[in-house]
């Protein structure tokens, strides 16, 4: 089963291990300042890109092409005699931008499916989770590359493609959460003092089960960039010539045996953020579930 | 030891609106294309002639669930039209390249777990102390980096500078075969570790404090004897069911990796057929690998339920879901 399976598995791991962490107060929790300052160092680059370089991303020295390591390149210059480093900080732009755009619609449909579906239950319960289970069965990187494919390359399409297939943990989360909340006293309550369905969802069951799928977005950023280095390295991405760290490997992959760092580097830039997300993750985490279930 | 794959049968019919569902889903992808999908799968060159004998043949002036159903029907005849930069039918095409991905996919799991298993156990017999610590940097790398990323840094480690392995390629006995997969397959196996670990380690620190474990060690058997005869097959249990659950992933994934070790797979034929525009082959790649993670679906609640003797998904009813 597809999507963010392994993560949406990790995701409930790890919010048990955070539990154990959530008895501190926020500034002593070690993986959430290492998660702040790591993502907030990236989004100051990503911010202030063309103030960090002097050279152009985009336009070709193809006099200079292929050059190592030096005072005036410090990672080098690629093929077409563009600065590594100065590719590698614009990316920051692209690959950031889209991660956290492309979080926010399958975020809404997914959490308010969800909780029609576990707040109702009955018939639209089992149509909704069917529909859950035909998306699931697609595989992630399956269904993105071939709305891509069929939506046409570009930014928009890339949005809709990694909607289309992430709103199903979305979906799967909050309908979770809404199952047990519905149960509990205070929603018994309002439903007593004669306080319609939909202002049940929005004002008193929302608010409480929202935060596990704000803790699971920042892993969803991850997949999300994920996805677009990977469409980026299949060449279905953000169009050439604009930087980006798949787009960058792909270029690099082509000269492995004489510049190997050509296509290392980049490969390390998406390390780093998914390694600062998911801390900010766990440490939101400990935030925002405090010893909710024992 | 049958009596208890009562299930099977229930879970098959489950399954299929599921199956159903996915063909739909396949079906209207082609409708998603812009423009006459009579002229998306004969491509831009196409004659007004042959567009139209397409069109008719498609049935695309049919109401859409005719349509449909027509769709339906040459599926089941293993009609999934023709190819149109190979010129010949897709089934072949996709037929001769699933024996390749599925034998990735089941050396990667092999990998996996050889990787898995040792590991999980130790970090599980101290969690906290260091080697449970390293089990945890592995598992959150493993994690962080893009798999076919990983691929490129195994090819320019093991193959580029020390020349242990071929840079890509299929090889042509089933020797070479096993030779040419393994970095693919350790690559993908890297991907789907850290889950591994995760579930296999805290099921053992699960099975580790149970009383069984406790009189098994007080008759003397410690160790990795211990750990083989005793702890293994409890705390595995879990762990199948999320291996189940995520070789779906571990499909997208290996379609990606084939493109990067030039495997001719299920990927590789995908993603050489995004650039020909060939939407058939496309779309029949995505059609069984939906598919497959289906039938996956089931054949991990079996593995469970032969696993664990304390199952028994006959009687749940919703399908031990």
């Amino acid at each position: 089963m597809s999507t963010p399976t392994a993560v949406l598995v990790g995701f409930k791991a790890r919010r048990r291990a955070a539990r154990l962490r959530s008895l501190q107060p926020w500034y002593r929790n070690g993986t959430l300042i290492a998660g702040i300052v790591i993502v907030g160092i990236l989004v100051l680059v990503a911010v202030f890109a063309p103030l960090l370089t002097p050279y152009s991303p985009i336009t070709q020295h193809l006099e200079d092409a292929l050059q190592g390591p030096s005072a005036a390149h410090l990672l080098g210059t690629d093929k077409y005699g563009r600065d590594v480093l100065t590719r590698l900080i614009w990316s920051t732009r692209v690959d950031l931008r889209i991660g956290f755009l492309a979080v926010f619609i399958p975020f809404v449909v997914g959490s308010v499916l969800g909780a029609i579906a576990g707040y109702f239950g009955g018939w639209i319960d089992l149509v909704l989770m069917r529909i859950v289970d035909i998306f699931f069965a697609f595989p992630f990187y399956i269904m993105v590359i071939v709305l891509v494919f069929v939506l046409g390359s570009g930014e928009a399409s890339i949005y809709l493609a990694i909607a289309a297939v992430s709103w199903v943990s979305y979906a799967k989360i909050i309908r979770g959460e809404v199952l047990v909340a519905k149960q509990q006293d205070y929603v018994v309550a309002a439903r007593l003092g004669g306080i319609s369905h939909a202002k049940i969802l929005l004002r008193h069951i929302g608010p409480n089960v929202l935060s596990q799928a704000i803790i699971y977005a920042m892993s969803d950023i991850v997949m999300d960039i994920m996805a677009i280095v990977t469409l980026g390295y299949l060449g279905l991405g953000i169009a050439p010539p604009t930087a980006e760290w798949g787009s960058m490997i792909l270029d690099g992959q082509e000269f492995i045996t004489t510049q190997w760092e050509q296509a290392t580097i980049p490969g390390l830039a998406v390390v780093v953020t998914s390694l600062g997300l998911s801390w900010l993750g766990d440490g939101l985490s400990d935030l925002l579930s405090p010893d909710r279930r024992k | 030891m049958l009596h208890r794959l009562r299930f099977v049968p229930g879970r098959i019919v489950q399954a299929i609106p599921v199956a159903l569902g996915v063909t739909i889903l396949v079906f209207f992808m082609s409708h998603l294309l812009p423009g006459n999908p009579a002229v998306a799968l004969l491509g831009d060159r196409a004659t007004p002639e042959r567009v139209a004998s397409l069109s008719k043949h498609l049935g695309l002036d049919k109401p859409l669930w005719e349509q449909y159903f027509l769709f339906l029907g040459k599926l089941f005849r293993g009609d999934l039209g023709d190819s149109l930069a190979y010129q010949q039918p897709v089934s072949g095409l996709v037929l001769h390249a699933i024996p390749v991905t599925l034998s990735l996919l089941l050396f990667a799991l092999v990998l996996a777990l050889v990787i898995s298993i040792p590991l999980a156990g130790l970090a599980a017999t101290r969690p906290g102390g260091g080697r449970d610590l390293g089990a945890r940097i592995f598992t959150l790398l493993g994690q962080g980096m893009p798999q076919f990323w990983v691929g490129i840094m195994l090819i320019l480690l093991l193959s580029v500078k020390l020349r242990l392995f071929p840079v890509g390629g299929y090889g042509e006995t089933a020797a070479s075969h096993l030779y040419f997969l393994f970095l693919p397959a350790l690559t993908l196996a890297i991907a789907m570790c850290p889950t591994i670990i995760r579930s296999l380690r805290a099921s053992t620190i699960q099975v580790l404090g149970s009383e069984y474990v406790g009189t098994a060690r007080s008759k003397g058997i410690a160790g990795a004897e211990l750990f083989r005869t005793h702890v293994l097959r409890n705390a595995a249990i879990p762990t199948v069911s999320i291996i189940g659950v995520n070789l779906g992933y571990l499909v997208g994934g290996s379609l990606v990796i084939e493109k990067v070790f030039a495997i001719p797979g299920l990927g590789s034929l995908m993603v050489n057929a995004i650039f020909a525009r060939d939407f058939p082959i496309i779309q029949a790649v995505a059609l069984f690998v939906a598919l497959f993670v289906v039938v996956v679906g089931i054949l991990t609640d079996v593995v469970y339920t032969l696993l664990d003797p304390r199952v028994d998904l006959s009687t749940a009813q919703d399908g031990g879901r």
